[in-house]
């Protein structure tokens, strides 16, 4: 099988074989869990204009934002890991906003979708917040007015991303109590 | 009923209050003297056929005297007449009675337009403000607010900063050659200061 591969791919692919490794997987708790993690982020949909339309579509069959495994749209914000904020920010929703993000049960994440929720956008105005940023800490903007499905999904590939590489592990209660401090 | 029957009976009905109709581009205008009166010309329009109340808007002739314009559109229903009721209110008195209780659909006209400009309707079952929050310290819609907005802040309910304009506004020309002279550029305005 490996010949195969190497014939096709013109590499071989190491990993995981249950010919030599049998129903045995190796790997460390960090790794297992972050992978656990990054997979399965449950966005928070804050769709407060048209990118909410565009997440929409992301959450459709034809996008499909399942194969990453954040089709779980929860409109609670305790259930939620990520925030994508879709759409203009107005100071009178900013508040709200912020009381929904302080909801959310740590690690949590925000996505800033489209120009408006990123800077303000075309409303140089009186009654819209110049981006959410100053309010949240946002991880990954995205450009476009609205973004496309793909640039969402591309957003959630780079919050998987960070995910992945953030330590677990290290410096919490359940490090301690494992004694896994410093290994 | 036509639109100059119809502004010629209000005119019957009240006199000196109203002014001659006057047309601009098929609709039929009436000004009114004494914002004092107008429930009561609505009331009498209402019973000569416009169930309907399109639209209550306000002007601000800033530097005039006197400073508001507020501006009523009537339609019937059946037959689709239309007509403008306008009247003026001076900065002094900022008030004039509401017309909730000839058309309920005012009352959200009128609390925007209480929010917005800072006309406020008397015998008004609601006055709040309908888009901005309640403790908001300015009028948005004034020709005196600043595009840019004003710093405000009220712990716990809402904030404002001032925009930055970065050389702005940005504002689109519609219709005028390709898109890219179309586009959202800095186009200052001469009136600005």
């Amino acid at each position: 099988m490996l010949d195969t591969m190497k014939a096709q791919t013109g590499k071989t692919e190491f990993g995981y074989n249950s010919k030599i490794e049998g129903d045995i997987v190796l790997t460390t708790v960090d790794a297992a869990l972050a992978w656990f993690r990054k997979n399965s982020v449950w966005p928070m949909p804050m769709g407060l204009a048209c990118c909410a339309i565009e997440l929409m579509a992301a959450g459709a069959s034809r996008f499909d934002i399942s194969r990453f495994g954040s089709e779980v749209m929860r409109f609670s914000p305790r259930q939620a890991d990520c925030m994508i904020v879709a759409g203009t920010v107005t100071y009178k929703m900013a508040s709200v906003l912020k009381r929904v993000w302080d909801q959310m049960a740590e690690p949590k994440w925000c996505i800033a979708m489209g120009a408006c929720a990123s800077t303000g956008g075309m409303y140089r105005s009186y009654a819209v917040l110049q981006g959410v940023d100053n309010i949240v800490p946002v991880d990954v903007y995205i450009s476009g007015c609205p973004p496309r499905p793909e640039a969402v999904l591309d957003a959630l590939m780079k919050i998987q991303e960070k995910i992945g590489k953030q330590p677990i592990l290290q410096d919490t209660v359940i490090a301690k109590a494992l004694h896994l401090q410093g290994t | 009923m036509t639109a100059l029957e119809a502004a010629n009976s209000i005119k019957a009905k009240f006199g000196d209050l109203i002014s001659e109709p006057t047309e601009f581009r098929g609709e039929i205008s009436l000004g009114i003297s004494d914002a004092n009166q107008i429930a009561a010309i609505c009331g009498f329009a209402k019973s000569i056929g416009f169930n309907y109340l399109v639209d209550v808007s306000s002007l601000d002739n800033y530097g005039e005297d006197p400073r508001w314009t507020v501006v009523y559109h009537l339609r019937t229903m059946l037959a689709g007449v239309e007509i403008c009721l306008k009247t003026s209110v001076s900065e002094e008195k900022s008030e004039l009675p509401s017309v909730v209780g000839v058309w309920r659909t005012a009352n959200w006209h009128e609390r925007e337009i209480y929010d917005m400009m800072g006309i406020r309707f008397c015998g008004h079952p609601d006055l709040r403000r309908i888009l901005m929050w309640e403790g908001y310290p300015y009028y948005p819609l004034r020709k005196d607010f600043p595009l840019a907005g004003k710093p405000s802040d009220l712990p716990g309910v809402a904030f404002t900063r001032v925009t930055p304009m970065e050389g702005g506004p940005f504002v689109t020309v519609a219709g005028v050659g390709d898109s890219s002279a179309r586009e959202p550029r800095v186009r200052v305005p001469e009136t600005n200061e």
